[in-house]
């Protein structure tokens, strides 16, 4: 009888901590899902990370691919935020420069976060971002307008099939940081 | 003093002994009792439910309910019968059933038992409770998706995170119990492989939902994090992710459904042999068919997300996985055939509705090798095709699993035959009504209404009506039903203890009604054909 | 007797019976395609009804043989036709046999639907791109190439909704501004949301493509024959999911390029109308008017027409805090919406005449007496 309690006993642990472990699984998947879509590339998000473009010379193919650039607001985000060219013709492996404007419509400082999406998703990790204004929070004051810039080139490496791109970023309402520190971050004197 | 089951209780007057016993007991045949009439009690509300939509859809144009409202009882009819009906169902199939089907006294845990149990009238009252909140009920989807159900789901959204926990806790403890009994308390000689397969199905549903429900807490808990704690799991402006929430709920949801039918496998494996009187076909098939089944359900959790924007190789894997399912699944309906093939059968209505089921699951079973195909998925996703494929795996899949169930094992609950004129009667009046709810749903969803929708275009008008007037007979059929169980509890033909003529089982040698202490020593396993007593 | 008549009758009845019979069919087949998914109008959408056609067939004869075995067992297996069962109960040969010939048939599907699904996911080399931007409860459309865009809503009356007038046969399928393409050019569309998941669907192109905040993805197709297509949102997406409908004219590349032009001059003359608007001072009653108008198409389906709103989750108007609160306040949230809720920002899609008589309209209906009223040029400066 108590051989069997034992095994019971036993079985009870196994089972509450499969149980338990899938919990932990589960939260797992999130960071799991970020370096898969990360090593893949495969959910069209851009990496965050500057990158610096190497310095040995790096021989501009002829190929050319299409680039456009969309912009997104998010509701309650008083910003206009658009594009300055909606699309660009580019050399791979050429750096490049575009920039979004952006203007604080509201009547108090509002700090935004643009959040990059690109379409093909695997198209996205070969869009190398040397600076990015989405890489930090940009804060405005109230009525203030800047023109903020990308600046990036397309990696020799993408995929032949793909000859248009689209980077679209979706700007939201980032929480409230310290005004000045934010400001200053912003507005490199 | 008060008399209970042949207990004499002292001291306790019988309403304190009433409430005691059915608060207090760790008895499996008891507890089992609860969750079946718990999950007919949720079933008549989610078909109530249910009524109120095809109300609504009989006609085009808005009639009887506001949006609001309508979106409400989508979330509640889905979530109450998912979690509140087939689930508890199957539990207390398996309460019932299991102790007894292995020659064991009781299940390993018996209070655990019990606990398990009293969580989910609590569970149900909270989440039912979300309809007189302020904003009303849940209101987006069964499937919860965010960002509609963190960022813009109502204030009772947080109740409904409750309510999904204590219910998750609920299945994981009785999984666990399950699995427990199965592995240390089978009667001497009865292996693994010699065990009935109604058994060896809740095993293996019993891993799945010691491995699932956990994932689908982690989701509503990022869920619960995202709307209070400032987390962004599921929100890309925080750096989440609205797609990374249908992979968590998904990876779930996919075994979910397929523990939502792996009993309903079991009981057709009882029932079919019983009244072809010839052996199940396969026996060896049957337990590895299951078995591949429920290891493929983790990695298909995709075809749920053709749509989402998923990438083509993530496309491409899921849909061969899917497609893969068919083949243990098509195994075990040719199994069932085969003990079917040269038997010597009568069609009682346990075994009428264990064909029934056989018969509408795999038509339910096409529709989902047809979603498989994700080129042709984009035509159907969303749409009433797929309702149609669910509600044919799950009413004449899961609900007739469980109907056929209790027919095939009331008298030896209860003692008494149910009225077999009555339950051929709602057989017959059910396969209508099922068929004419739900099949003309296949060609309004191939038409292109979408699903989740109040109103529709007019060119969808005749097949809505026809499936709802179908709706209408199917409730009624629900009725008729309980009106069969409560007329057989309360008397009848007295039942054998063998009831049926080619039951074998252990059982099947217990007197009928079974007595509330069973197999308190382990019986000799196989029985011996004296054993099974036909007076 | 006429032998003449005798042979014409059997003729007649030949003739009868054939035009009968092909009525049958003709009807039968008619019916038959009214169940049917359609073929569409491009080439990928009529390969994917093939491919449907030959699961469907495939699963319909392996149902009529699986059920035919099963209806003749229940037949001659009963017990009264077979009072003797046979005892066998295995057989590795037959499991494996029924085992493999399902495989070889999901081969057989796999591979249609493979190559189908390859060239579905090759967005690459379009002639145009679309971005379409899904909100609650409709859509938004803007031409990359240029600067053309415009919202697009559902423009099925309320009385028809409400069963007061008889429904229209493109019943909830209609809408204000119609997406137009050309004809023969390999159209991307890029489909996105400013608040949850929706899905951008037409049946006739098998084209649906999910819309999410803050990712885009991508679709593509290419018609070749104009038309007019209509499609709805395929994701559950709160309240009105069932009344955001798409409706796509495609036309002639002639006739497209001309669409275009007479886009742009639209814009031009909306911008030049909106200075005057609000070079203008308007009285109350012309602001009171239009915004009524403008309250009964966008505000309404939550807010309600009497202003009472739907519990919690639709604030009332009537007495409510920012209808008789402070003008900036109101105009902001009018303007901007209110982040996390289903509250949108209107100021993209309302002209300043709209937003100021609204305004208006709001703060002096429902019971609210403020007496205030908003000129265009405020709004104008509020942008």
């Amino acid at each position: 009888m108590s051989e069997s309690r034992n095994k019971q006993r036993k079985h009870l642990v196994l089972l509450s901590t499969l149980a338990l472990g899938m919990l932990g699984f589960s939260f797992a998947l999130v960071p799991l899902y970020e370096v898969f879509c990360e090593v893949t590339g495969i959910n069209g998000k851009t990496s965050n990370a500057v990158v610096v473009k190497p310095t040995t010379v790096i021989q501009e193919s002829e190929r050319e691919v299409t680039i456009q650039f969309l912009a997104q607001v998010a509701r309650g985000m008083p910003w206009e935020f658009r594009p300055t060219e909606h699309q660009l013709r580019v050399r791979v492996g050429e750096v490049n420069l575009t920039s979004y404007y952006a203007r604080n419509r509201s009547a108090q400082g509002v700090t935004g976060q643009a959040v990059p999406s690109v379409s093909p998703g695997n198209a996205a990790r070969y869009l190398r971002k040397i600076e990015c204004f989405c890489f930090t929070e940009q804060y405005l004051e109230a009525g203030e307008a800047q023109q903020m810039s990308v600046r990036f080139y397309i990696d020799e490496e993408l995929p032949e099939e793909i000859n248009t791109l689209s980077l679209s970023y979706s700007l939201f309402n980032a929480p409230e940081l310290e005004a000045s520190s934010l400001a200053l971050a912003s507005h490199p004197q | 003093m008060a008399e209970i089951a042949g207990h004499t209780i002292p001291n306790r007057s019988p309403l304190m002994a009433f409430l005691e016993r059915w608060f207090l007991t760790t008895n499996h045949k008891e507890i089992g009792s609860l969750y079946l009439w718990l999950s007919f009690v949720l079933f008549f509300i989610g078909g109530a439910m249910a009524m109120l939509i095809r109300v609504e859809l009989f006609q085009p144009g808005l009639q009887y309910l506001e949006p609001l409202f309508y979106n409400q009882m989508v979330t509640m009819h889905g979530l109450i019968m998912v979690f509140g009906v087939v689930m508890p169902g199957f539990v207390g199939l398996a309460n019932w059933q299991i102790p007894m089907m292995i020659g064991a006294p009781d299940m390993a845990l018996p209070r655990l038992n019990n606990f398990s149990f009293w969580i989910l009238p609590f569970a149900f009252t909270l989440l039912t409770s979300s309809l007189f909140m302020e904003g009303g009920a849940p209101n987006f989807g069964w499937t919860f998706y965010a960002p509609l159900s963190t960022t813009y789901g109502p204030p009772s959204t947080d109740f409904f995170i409750l309510g999904v926990h204590l219910m998750g806790v609920s299945s994981i403890l009785g999984a666990i119990n399950i699995i427990v009994t199965i592995f240390n308390m089978r009667t001497e000689g009865m292996t693994l492989m010699k065990m009935p397969l109604f058994v060896w199905t809740w095993l293996i549903t019993a891993f799945l939902l010691v491995m699932v429900m956990p994932v689908l807490a982690g989701a509503v808990t990022m869920m619960l994090t995202d709307r209070h704690f400032g987390t962004s799991f599921f929100e890309a402006a925080g750096g989440g992710d609205p797609l990374l929430f249908q992979h968590v709920f998904w990876f779930f949801g996919h075994p979910e459904v397929y523990i939502l039918i792996l009993p309903g496998f079991g009981i057709a494996s009882q029932i079919i042999p019983t009244f072809a009187r010839k052996k199940l076909f396969g026996y060896t098939s049957m337990v590895y068919a299951t078995a591949s089944i429920a290891i493929l359900s983790f990695v298909v959790w995709g075809h749920h997300m053709f749509a989402a924007g998923l990438p083509l190789a993530a496309e491409l894997f899921f849909m061969y996985c899917t497609m893969l399912i068919a083949v243990p699944t098509g195994v075990k309906v040719f199994n069932w055939v085969a003990t079917m093939w040269r038997g010597s059968m009568t069609f009682e209505t346990p075994m009428l509705f264990a064909l029934g089921f056989v018969i509408l699951f795999t038509i339910g079973g096409f529709s989902g090798l047809m979603l498989a195909l994700v080129p042709a998925d984009f035509q159907y996703h969303d749409t009433f095709f797929v309702v149609a494929h669910f509600h044919y795996v799950l009413y004449p899949g899961a609900i007739f699993g469980i109907m056929s169930a209790v027919y095939y094992w009331l008298p030896k609950w209860c003692g008494n035959m149910y009225d077999e004129r009555l339950g051929k009667i709602h057989f017959w009046t059910a396969i209508i009504a099922v068929n004419m709810t739900f099949f003309p749903m296949h060609f309004i969803g191939l038409a292109g209404m979408p699903r989740r929708i109040v109103d529709y275009s007019i060119q969808f008008a005749d097949f809505n009506m026809v499936s709802s007037i179908g709706a209408a007979l199917l409730g009624l059929t629900q009725v008729l039903f309980l009106y069969i169980v409560i007329k057989a509890i309360r008397g009848g033909e007295k039942a054998t203890p063998q009831v049926w003529e080619g039951a074998e089982g252990l059982e099947w040698t217990l007197p009928s009604p079974a007595p509330l202490h069973t197999f308190e020593a382990p019986p000799q396993f196989p029985a011996p054909q004296e054993a099974y007593k036909h007076e | 007797m006429d032998n003449g008549k005798h042979v014409t009758s059997i003729t007649s009845m030949l003739q009868r019976g054939l035009t009968f019979l092909l009525f049958m069919a003709f009807s039968a087949a008619n019916f038959a395609a009214d169940l049917d998914l359609r073929p569409g109008v491009t080439d990928m959408s009529q390969r994917i009804q093939s491919l449907h056609h030959t699961s469907l067939i495939i699963c319909s004869v392996i149902g009529v043989v699986v059920f035919g075995l099963m209806f003749y067992s229940m037949y001659a297996h009963r017990r009264t036709k077979n009072p003797t069962p046979a005892d066998f109960h295995e057989s590795t040969i037959v499991e494996v046999i029924w085992t493999l010939i399902p495989v070889l048939i999901l081969v057989s599907l796999a591979v249609p639907a493979t190559t189908a699904l390859i060239e579905i996911e090759d967005n690459s080399d379009p002639d145009l791109t679309v971005l379409i931007t899904g909100s609650q409860w409709k859509w938004h459309y803007q031409y990359l190439e240029s600067d053309i865009n415009f919202y697009s809503n559902l423009a099925t009356s309320q009385e028809q909704r409400d069963n007061l007038e008889p429904k229209g046969v493109n019943y909830l399928l209609e809408v204000d501004n119609v997406l137009v393409l050309p004809t023969n050019k390999k159209v991307r569309f890029l489909t996105t949301s400013d608040d949850v998941i929706h899905s951008w669907w037409i049946p006739d192109f098998a084209v649906k493509q999910d819309a999410v905040p803050g990712f885009i993805n991508e679709a593509w197709t290419r018609v070749d024959e104009p038309g007019v297509f209509r499609g709805q949102c395929a994701e559950f997406c709160g309240k009105d999911h069932a009344f955001m409908p798409i409706v796509v004219e495609v036309q002639a590349e002639a006739d497209f390029d001309q669409w275009l032009e007479d886009q742009r001059l639209a814009i031009e003359l909306a911008s030049g109308q909106a200075v005057a608007d609000r070079a203008k001072t308007w009285a109350m009653a012309e602001l009171m008017e239009i915004g009524e108008q403008v309250y009964v198409d966008h505000c309404a389906t939550c807010h309600e027409l009497d202003g009472a709103g739907q519990g919690s989750t639709y604030p009332a108007l009537a007495g409510g805090e920012i209808p008789n609160g402070p003008m900036e306040a109101h105009i902001e949230q009018v303007m901007n919406g209110k982040a996390d809720t289903e509250m949108q920002a209107w100021a993209p899609q309302l002209s300043d005449l709209e937003i100021a008589s609204v305004i208006t309209y709001e703060r002096n209906s429902f019971g609210n007496e403020t007496a205030d009223l908003v000129q265009p040029i405020t709004i104008y400066e509020s942008r």
